[in-house]
Formats: C-alpha cells, sequence, structure tokens
C-alpha cells in the first residue's frame, strides 16, 4: 500500500514554514490528549510492572525493587490463557472476516437502493452497548434460550447440553461483536474500486473468479488488513465474552489482567500481563502488514 | 480458463439496437467495418456511439439486432471471451500491478507462459520499456494511455475499441497521440473502432467515419468525402462549420443544377446535389469563400453585395463575417497570404467560389444553419 503512494508524495512539496506551524497546532489536541491518556499511564504501568509486595504485606502496596523476572513468572504462570486468547481471537478474526468479506460485497456492488439500509444495519448494533449486547446472547444462546431448545428438539443437542459455557460461544460471541469493525473498511475499501476496472479484467480474457482473484481482492487488501486488525487486536484483549458466554475453561487473558488488577490487587503481575499482551500483538502485526503490505499487493 | 474465439474478418453490425427503458440508444444501426481499417465512430455526447462500443466489446447486450466478427456470431458471448480488446476512456490501468504486469494480464489469462518477449515488444512499440516496473499512479496521462493501447495490442485482437483514448489529454499531447495512434495501428494490422466527439481527432486517423446522431448514423465516408459533401445539415455542421443559404431549383442539364439564391444564379455539379425536391439549402465552407472588391473581376459563383460587418484574426486565417443583401451574415475564411485585399469593417465586398465547393440539402432538412 504503501508503495504506491511512494511516486504522489514525492510530487507533494515540503508546505512552507506557516504550514508547519498550522500542523503542529492541528496535531495538538491529539498529542495532548495522548500524553495524558496513553504514554503518562503507559509509564506508570511499566513502573508498576517491575514492583514487589511491600514488607508490611499490606494489599495493594508495592514498592519498586526492578524484579524483571515479574515478566517470566507472569508470563509461565498464564501460558495457557495467553494460547487461548491468540487462538480464540483468531479464530474469531477468520470467521468474522468470512461473514463480513461476502457481506461487504454484496454492499458494494449488488445492494443497489438497499446499500444505505444495509450499512446502517451493519452499524445500527453500535446503539447499545457491548455489555448489553453480549449478555443478550447469553439469554439466546443459554439453557432456557431459543437456541438450545430448537437444537435440542431437533435432536442436534442431547437433552442436557449446553451451548454458553464453552469455547464456541465465546468465539462466536467475539466474532459477533467485532463483525462490524471487519465489515466497514472492507466495504469502504471495495467501494472504492473503479467499476472500469472489472470491465477492463473481463476485456482481458478474466472470466468472474479471475477478476475476483487478480482484481477485486488484491484492491480490497487494504480493508482487510484494516479488518482483520481492528477485530484481532481488540479481540485478543477481551475478556468480557469470555466472562459472560465462557466458563473459566474459556478464559483469555483479559479475564487474568482483569482478575488481577481488581481482585487479587496483584498490580504488578497485571502490569507485567499487559505489557507482555501489547508487545506480542504489537509484534504480530508487524509481521502481518510486513506480509500483507509486499506479497498481498503485487 | 475460458475458450477465447479465434477469428478474423469484417466486423458487422445488422439491426443492433439497444433500449434502456424507453430510451433508444442505438436504434436499429447496421454497419461493415473492414478487416484491417481505422474506424471512427464520430458524434456529439449522447448520440449512441459508446454504447455502439461497448455492445461490440460485450459489456452491454443488444436489445436486438446481431454482432459478427468474420463468420463468429458474437452477440451473446462473454466479454472475456471475445477477439477484442478496449482501451477505456480513463484507460482503467491496475493500481496495484506494474506496468509489466498490466500489459501482461490479457497474455497471462490465457495461459500464456512466457510473456517477456511480447510484452517488451510491445512497450518498445510505445516507447515506454524503461517504465515496465512502475506503477500506473507513477505515469503521466501520457503515459497511462500509451499503456493502455499497449496492454489491449499486446494480445492481438481481431478488434481494437478505443473509447474516447485521448480524451483526457492535453491538446498537444493529443496531436502527438493521433499521429502514433495511427502509426501503430498501420505497424500492427488490427481492425480499430475509435469512438470520440472530436471530429479533428477522427479525420486525422480514420479511414472510415460514422457520423452518428440519436442512435442512428447519419453519414459514412472517407473525412474528406464527410467534410466536402456533407449529406445531411447534422454532418455539416458537425465537421467544421457551414453556411447555409436557400435556394430553389431553377434547372438542371447533364452534370450540373443551377439554382437561384435571393436572385442570384449558381451552378454546382449535380453530384454535389442532396436534395430531393425544388427547395434547397446550399451548403458552402466559410474557407472555399473568396473575397473582392466590388469592381473586380470574377468568375465561379458570385454574390454581389455583401458588407463587411466583423473581423477577427485568428493567426493563420482571418475571419469575416459578411451580411448579404438578404440580411443573412455569411462566414468566410482568408488565409493570412495576402491574397484577399485589405478590408476594414464596412467595406463592401462580392464573394465568389468554385461550383465544385457547393453541396445542396433539402430545405427541410432540421438542423439551424450557424
Amino acid at each position: 500500500m504503501a508503495m504506491a503512494h511512494v511516486g504522489a508524495a514525492e510530487q507533494i512539496h515540503a508546505p512552507k514554514k506557516r504550514g508547519k506551524k498550522t500542523a503542529y497546532l492541528l496535531l495538538a489536541p491529539g498529542l495532548l490528549w495522548l500524553i495524558i491518556f496513553f504514554v503518562y499511564p503507559l509509564i506508570n504501568l511499566a513502573e508498576t510492572s517491575t514492583k514487589t509486595p511491600a514488607p508490611t504485606f499490606e494489599t495493594g502496596e508495592f514498592v519498586q525493587t526492578f524484579r524483571f523476572m515479574n515478566f517470566i513468572d507472569a508470563f509461565v504462570d498464564n501460558q495457557e490463557q495467553f494460547y487461548r486468547s491468540f487462538v480464540y481471537a483468531l479464530l474469531a478474526t477468520v470467521l468474522a472476516l468470512a461473514i463480513a468479506y461476502p457481506l461487504a460485497y454484496a454492499m458494494a456492488f449488488r445492494a443497489g437502493a438497499w446499500r444505505n439500509f444495509m450499512l446502517l444495519m451493519v452499524v445500527a448494533p453500535f446503539f447499545t452497548s457491548f455489555l448489553l449486547r453480549t449478555l443478550a446472547w447469553k439469554q439466546i444462546l443459554g439453557a432456557e434460550g431459543p437456541v438450545v431448545s430448537t437444537l435440542q428438539f431437533l435432536g442436534i443437542l442431547p437433552p442436557d447440553a449446553t451451548i454458553t459455557a464453552t469455547a464456541f460461544s465465546v468465539i462466536m460471541g467475539l466474532t459477533y461483536n467485532f463483525l462490524p469493525f471487519m465489515t466497514l473498511p472492507i466495504y469502504a475499501s471495495l467501494d472504492r474500486i473503479d467499476y472500469r476496472l472489472l470491465e477492463a479484467s473481463g476485456d482481458l480474457y478474466a472470466n468472474g473468479a479471475t477478476t475476483f482473484r487478480k482484481v477485486t481482492l488484491p484492491l480490497s487488501m487494504p480493508g482487510v488488513v484494516a479488518g482483520t486488525l481492528l477485530t484481532f487486536i481488540p479481540a485478543s484483549g477481551d475478556y468480557i465474552n469470555a466472562q459472560l458466554l465462557g466458563s473459566p475453561d474459556n478464559y483469555m487473558i483479559g479475564n487474568v489482567i482483569n482478575s488481577r488488577f481488581f481482585r487479587v490487587v496483584d498490580y504488578p503481575t497485571a502490569a507485567s500481563l499487559s505489557f507482555i499482551l501489547m508487545a506480542t500483538i504489537l509484534v504480530l502485526v508487524v509481521i502481518y502488514i510486513r506480509r500483507a503490505g509486499t506479497d498481498e499487493l503485487v | 480458463m475460458s475458450e477465447i474465439k479465434k477469428v478474423h474478418g469484417d466486423l458487422v453490425l445488422s439491426h443492433v439496437t439497444k433500449s434502456f427503458g424507453d430510451f433508444v440508444a442505438v436504434d436499429d444501426l447496421s454497419l461493415t467495418i473492414p478487416k484491417g481499417s481505422f474506424f471512427a465512430l464520430l458524434g456529439p455526447s449522447g448520440c449512441g456511439k459508446t454504447t455502439t462500443l461497448r455492445m461490440i466489446a460485450g459489456l452491454e447486450e443488444p436489445t436486438s439486432g446481431k454482432i459478427s466478427v468474420g463468420d463468429l456470431d458474437i452477440t451473446y458471448i462473454k466479454p472475456y471471451e471475445r477477439p477484442v480488446n478496449t482501451v477505456f476512456q480513463n484507460y482503467a490501468l491496475f493500481p496495484h500491478l506494474t506496468i509489466f504486469e498490466n500489459v501482461a494480464f490479457g497474455l497471462r489469462r490465457r495461459g500464456i507462459k512466457d510473456v517477456d518477449e511480447a510484452v517488451m515488444k510491445v512497450l518498445d512499440l510505445v516507447e515506454l520499456s524503461h517504465l515496465k516496473g512502475r506503477k500506473p499512479g507513477q505515469l503521466s496521462g501520457g503515459q497511462q494511455q500509451r499503456i493502455a493501447l499497449a496492454r489491449a495490442v499486446v494480445n492481438r485482437p481481431a478488434l481494437l475499441l478505443l473509447d474516447e483514448p485521448l480524451g483526457a489529454l492535453d491538446l498537444k499531447l493529443r496531436r502527438q497521440m493521433q499521429i502514433e495512434l495511427k502509426w501503430i495501428q498501420t505497424e500492427v494490422g488490427i481492425t480499430f473502432v475509435h469512438v470520440t466527439h472530436d471530429q479533428e481527432e477522427a479525420m486525422t486517423m480514420a479511414d472510415t467515419v460514422a457520423v452518428m446522431n440519436k442512435g442512428r448514423i447519419e453519414q459514412m465516408g472517407s473525412p474528406a468525402d464527410l467534410y466536402e459533401n456533407p449529406k445531411t445539415v447534422f454532418v455539416a455542421n458537425f465537421l467544421g462549420q457551414s453556411n447555409f443559404i436557400d435556394g430553389e431549383v431553377e434547372s438542371s442539364d447533364g452534370a450540373n443544377v443551377v439554382a437561384n439564391i435571393h436572385g442570384t444564379r449558381i451552378t454546382f455539379p449535380k453530384s454535389r446535389n442532396n436534395a430531393m425536391g425544388k427547395s434547397l439549402k446550399v451548403g458552402i465552407r466559410p474557407e472555399k469563400f473568396n473575397l473582392h472588391d466590388p469592381g473586380d473581376s470574377v468568375s465561379g459563383n458570385v454574390l454581389t453585395g455583401g458588407k463587411i460587418t466583423d473581423i477577427s484574426f485568428t493567426g493563420v486565417s482571418t475571419q469575416y463575417l459578411v451580411e448579404m443583401p438578404w440580411k443573412q451574415e455569411l462566414v468566410v475564411f482568408e488565409q493570412n497570404d495576402g491574397g484577399a485585399p485589405d478590408l476594414v469593417k464596412g467595406d463592401p465586398v462580392t464573394l465568389t467560389w468554385e461550383p465544385k465547393f457547393t453541396f445542396a440539402l433539402d430545405a427541410a432538412a432540421d438542423g439551424s444553419s450557424k
């Protein structure tokens, strides 16, 4: 993606001094916000991550001892949840992509007059809170809910089986909750594709499937990359879905961090875990963007 | 991999009609474009020329009628199975592919593995082989245009369709590309069907020009033929400028027609008479008129009693408006080669022209004489 814009960027001459001043001025509110609500807490968190319990053993009291072993301990003790987080997030991302791509494609190319209505339907879930929606799924998928009773009536599920408190329902919840974040960027990039490119592809002997593979899909890759990141990153740190739709067996790293902070009041471990999560996601994302940026767009 | 029909021969459209709801874009069009020719479909926007092209490309399906190349009926076959390639109006180059891959696209789709030689050859033809590694966004408009052409030509189609390919270029570049296009067409020997609203572009490049209006072909012929002997007012006005003077046929002997225009007798060859009845619109191109002082001895067709009402200098020529005794203003172009007398506004003049430059149309013909 970046490659394609190099030429354009070169042609834009450096703005004059006055333009630079304006640019900084425009950036100022955002920068200030980032410093107060992101950089400062991050430093705070880093500081907490190497602390150890105070000699008084009073709850919530910690002293700075620069114990970097905290990271190793935190990781070793919670390997399972880390692993599970990324597997769940990955599965949810793949599922969301499988659902969102055809949906976005239909909206961009086939919806006609229904396009705006469909867009509204995609965005509609945002009108209620994330928590409420997940709670609603707990009801729907619960033992008394319509899904389980129907499946049991049809004999697909045994009479004593449940859907909630399983990995299935957690992944389903993640998929559902992040679906709009997958759909909208893909829709935006598909919608930007010049229809004449598809005609040109047909004119150059590519049938529908080949045109999709060689033209539509590569041109929608920026949307796919954005969508998968917007799904995978929050999904791997999520704890609401595992908490409401899963059992402790399905807990993700978010659940561990949550309980370390608020229940066990073990701030250093929670902070270490947060950092490990952040670093892992960062590494995965960089690898992913590198690959998508070079391979997919050629 | 779909089967691309291999065929060569004339392109024949027979009774092709295309309607969009109530609107008839192309109306019972029949046309034969000989193999290897450079054919231009010329007309104003909305005349149906682009729709015609899209039907040949397979991007639109005719409402009725038949399109064939050689002995192959292509009316309903898919665009990707047609031996036809298009140079699109905005080039439609694939932004995610390099110039090389853009040009190789059609070859690869046909399952050709070794594309290097063919691609480099055609890139050499358009003199852009040094840009093969770039992306389309890094090229200028003229370069993109040539790549679009190369991408189509490399497939050696039976037919190459050009949809206003030079429309986005500035005048100077357009002139240059017109010459290059014509040269490339001669070089590769493919039938070119060129759609344009630019009469000069059509006339410079095409062997045969068809002027379209309201979904029909008004007139078809060589550029010179269309210009010198237009058969309708629309064609006369679309290709250059024309003066129309109302008149009546007085007599016609053997090869010539004698007509009376506002009391003056003029003659012109019978072959230039496209009118059915007695009433005529006599057409004379502005550059065919010669201006004389009233006392000069003159020959040919002569109109006396003119008065210069406006003069504008345009460089190569000077444009005069001459008011005639019947209050009509005629447009006259004179080359700035010292051939015409020095004239100023208000001077009386006599107009002459050679009979063979006259063309006559039906007085009932529509269109305004400007």
